[in-house]
């Protein structure tokens, strides 16, 4: 085993006036060939500059290395010119990111993405750079690679797109990889199959990988070394089974603990009359054009459900499987296509804008994007009272009532002034969670709520919707891709796959004894179920 | 950035760095200069339409400030009242195209059924031209500054129908519009919270490009005899009536073209400084 990057006593300042001086602060790790390193942290931790640094992408104007080195390939990237830096990037080091869509260009067919390295890199034939773009996605496991190589990113999935964006990254054989959280955007079970396909990868190529993440129970499956960061230091790091199993720090047991188990906790049955219920409810997309017959979707099928007071629902899927069509159905945000939804035996599916009015308040909907479903230009408190106000409750007590929210969902009375943008995203799905409970709904739909938080803020706010729950005896819907967070908040669960349910039934007997080939698939893709099986959350 | 303690962060304030943008500096010192002397000047000018046919075609100095026309007129003076024709018009146009345009491109994205009634009628309206338009309406209803302002408007009206509509159809998805729609907020409120803020940054920079158009176009209808009539003086009219004597006398044509030159460059100056400090995307790399 041969060094591949070491880094040095790296600092990196960040612009006057932020809330600390450095965004990471004497930084030193190293990275071996064949070894899978992880660094683990929350958003602001530092590990994504970290990354950046490396690959030379650093936002000069506001992210400046004021001191270390970085060595890769006996060169130190801080001082080299950018020539070499250009060079050295695709032959030697690669990244794959986040986002695939946005990473891939989007008029350009995914061949020639990858060809145009080869192409700059180089001095191949067209024929001979075809060649080893098929080889390439024949690497990458994607199927039928001649097909593949002439289509756009839109016209595949996100697991295919980040197949490709490996592939692209790989095409020149570097040494070593940057995974910058590249599988957090995906569903479970691509995720899956692309850290195996990381993995499988890396071992048979001997490459060192540096891969950022924020989750540990994707730790627990690929890394070899685990270094740990927090607020721009390292605070920990370790071969990957000691770091699991005798974590030093706190912040390391804290984020170790906040990985929630797959094993459901004790649940109380409900009994409790019946807040809501769906009957046969579908959903379909598109339909006969002008011009002959459209796509047609059946975003929802037949579904149908109860939902008790005091008690959570959940809907688990991957993208696409309608879990989402059925909870915009239910709130009659979008309305549909047949089907009753009953609340007090009225069927809401039914009526009218103007009459639906009044059913308004006692629904409400918490949404996955933090940073989308607050207006960005009212304050807090003017979205929180917005809605008690419409339903003609007077301002002083509606104000009066956000404040109590606001001590409810652990935040202070004084923040109401203040604009979205001073908070955090766990912060800002707090103030979602009171803005919800400001109308004094009786039935609750969070639309995976949680799945745009850190590991760490989703344990917390997963206790906050559980507390409010309890409180206020809402009956919850709680739609989430994430196996491991319904098995801790969901006392019932539905499995949905495309448009279909597939499983039901409550959590616990669905997560000890599935019944259908994709309850169990989903199940075993959930990451870190072999190295966490019976922490109990 | 940060963390679950999220420290109160304040963006330098957009106000200052906009009056910090050159061009904004120059723009708006030079529009303010234009407004003031437009505005004032014709008080202490000589009257811009008395004739002396003994004082005509005199260079600048030897005849007020700009020189004489072929009647004998005070350039100065007529360039002093053409700029009040110029900025009434630039104005009035941007004002009621973006009224009226900001209403119909609400309306438009938001309420589904009314949204290809509407904008069909606003693809009819694009295809006409403004100086056919504004020479039929004359040709119908006489040569007053109301035509000539209406005949600007009318083409003006469908691109700022598009940019509001194309704004309020992104906003419309957002989850906070929904969360608006989940609280039973009424339609009309939640036009007026939550979309119409988000329309008003591209608008203002749309209005003053629309202003400064507008500019333009009164003058090249002046200037084709198709406009203000001619015994209100407005830049374009002046300099039709000086184009015969161009060579003899290019003072005629020059003052006021260099007035409606500056005009419109200031005004387009402060439209970008406007972009600049509006779009987030820019401002950033700005500061």
């Amino acid at each position: 085993m041969t060094t591949i990057l070491d880094i040095q006593d790296l600092s990196v300042s960040l612009p006057p006036g932020g809330d600390r001086e450095f965004a990471i602060e004497e930084v030193s790790l190293t990275v071996d060939s064949c070894e899978i390193v992880c660094v683990v942290g929350e958003s602001g931790s530092g590990k994504s500059v970290t990354a950046f640094s490396v690959m030379g992408l650093l936002d000069r104007r506001a992210l400046n290395p004021v001191a270390g080195t970085i060595r890769l390939a006996d060169k130190d990237l801080l001082t080299i010119d950018d020539r070499t830096l250009r060079q050295l990037r695709g032959e030697r080091v690669s990244m794959i990111f986040q986002e695939p869509m946005t990473a891939l260009n989007p008029v350009m067919r995914v061949g020639d993405q990858i060809a145009e390295t080869l192409e700059i890199h180089t001095g191949l034939s067209s024929t001979q750079r075809h060649a080893r773009v098929l080889q390439a996605l024949a690497d990458v496991q994607l199927p039928d690679p001649k097909s593949l190589a002439i289509s756009y990113p839109h016209q595949l999935s996100g697991g295919q797109r980040q197949r490709i964006m490996i592939a692209m990254a790989l095409i020149l054989e570097p040494k070593l990889l940057i995974a910058d959280e590249p599988t957090t955007a995906l569903d479970v079970t691509t995720q899956a199959k692309i850290l195996a396909l990381i993995k499988q990868l890396q071992s048979s190529r001997g490459m060192g990988v540096l891969f950022i993440t924020h989750d540990f129970g994707v730790v627990a499956e690929i890394a070899d070394r685990v270094i740990v960061m927090q607020n721009g230091r390292i605070v920990e790091q370790g071969q990957v089974d000691h770091l699991l199993n005798a974590p030093k720090h706190p912040y390391t047991r804290l984020l170790i603990d906040a990985v929630p188990s797959m094993t459901p906790p004790e649940r109380r049955h409900s009994n409790d009359k019946e807040a809501l219920a769906a009957n046969r409810i579908h959903k379909i997309y598109g339909k006969s054009g002008w011009f002959g017959r459209g796509r047609v979707v059946h975003a929802a099928q037949d579904i149908s459900l109860t939902l008790r007071r005091g008690e959570t629902l959940g809907i688990v899927g991957e993208s696409g499987s309608g879990k989402s069509t059925v909870a915009r159905c239910i709130m009659r945000l979008i309305d549909p296509t047949s089907g009753e939804i009953l609340i007090d035996s009225i069927d809401i599916a039914a009526l009218r804008q103007s009459e639906l009015r009044r059913f308004r308040h006692q629904i409400q909907i918490i949404f996955q994007d933090p940073y989308r479903s607050l207006n960005p230009r009212r304050t807090v408190g003017d979205s929180i009272v917005e809605g008690p106000m419409n339903f003609g409750v007077a301002a002083v007590e509606a104000w009066e009532r956000a404040r109590e929210l606001m001590e409810t969902v652990g935040l202070s009375a004084e923040s109401l002034s203040r604009f979205p943008h001073q908070f955090s995203g766990g912060q800002r799905q707090r103030i979602c969670i009171a803005r919800a409970l400001a109308m004094k709904p009786r039935i609750l739909i969070a639309d995976e709520a949680v799945s745009a938080l850190d590991v760490s803020v989703q344990a917390q706010v997963l206790d906050l919707l559980d507390d409010v729950r309890q409180e206020f005896q809402l009956a919850m819907l709680f739609i989430t891709h994430d196996l491991r967070v319904a098995a801790q908040i969901c006392d019932r669960i539905m499995v949905m796959q495309d448009g279909q349910l597939v499983e039901r039934g409550s959590t616990a007997t669905v997560y000890a004894n599935p019944q259908q080939q994709y309850t169990r698939e989903l199940l075993a893709a959930a990451p870190g179920r072999r190295k966490f099986p019976q922490k109990v959350g | 950035m940060s963390g679950e303690a999220a420290a109160a962060r304040s963006d330098p304030a957009p106000l200052r760095i906009f009056l910090s943008h050159p061009g904004v500096l120059f723009g708006g010192m030079t529009l303010a200069g234009i407004v003031l002397l437009t505005g004032i000047g014709p008080v202490f000018a000589t009257d811009p339409v008395s004739i002396n046919p003994l004082n005509r075609l005199k260079p600048p100095g030897a005849g007020g400030f700009f020189g004489t026309d072929m009647l004998g007129r005070d350039v100065f003076s007529r360039v002093l009242n053409g700029g009040r024709m110029s900025l009434t018009v630039g104005l009035a146009v941007a004002f009621l195209s973006v009224t009226i345009g900001l209403t119909l491109g609400l309306i438009a994205g938001y309420i589904r059924s009314l949204d290809a009634v509407i904008m069909r009628v606003m693809d009819g309206l694009m295809s006409i031209p403004a100086i056919l338009l504004a020479i039929a309406m004359i040709a119908l209803s006489g040569a007053t500054l109301t035509t000539v302002i209406v005949a600007i408007v009318i083409p003006e009206i469908p691109r700022v129908v598009r940019l509001v509509r194309s704004v309020v159809l992104t906003v419309r998805e957002e989850p906070y519009v929904e969360a608006a729609i989940a609280a039973g907020t009424r339609t009309f409120q939640i036009m007026r919270r939550h979309i119409l803020p988000n329309t008003v940054a591209p608008l203002i920079v749309q209005a003053t490009y629309i202003c400064g158009s507008a500019m333009l176009l009164e003058a090249i209808l002046g200037f084709l005899g198709a406009g203000i009539p001619p015994e209100i003086p407005s830049w374009g009219n002046i300099m039709a009536e000086g184009r015969t004597y161009f060579q003899l006398t290019p003072w005629i044509i020059f003052f006021p073209g260099l007035a409606l030159a500056l005009a419109v460059l200031a005004v387009n100056f402060i439209g970008d400084g406007l972009r600049d400090t509006l779009d987030p995307r820019i401002a950033r790399t700005m500061r």
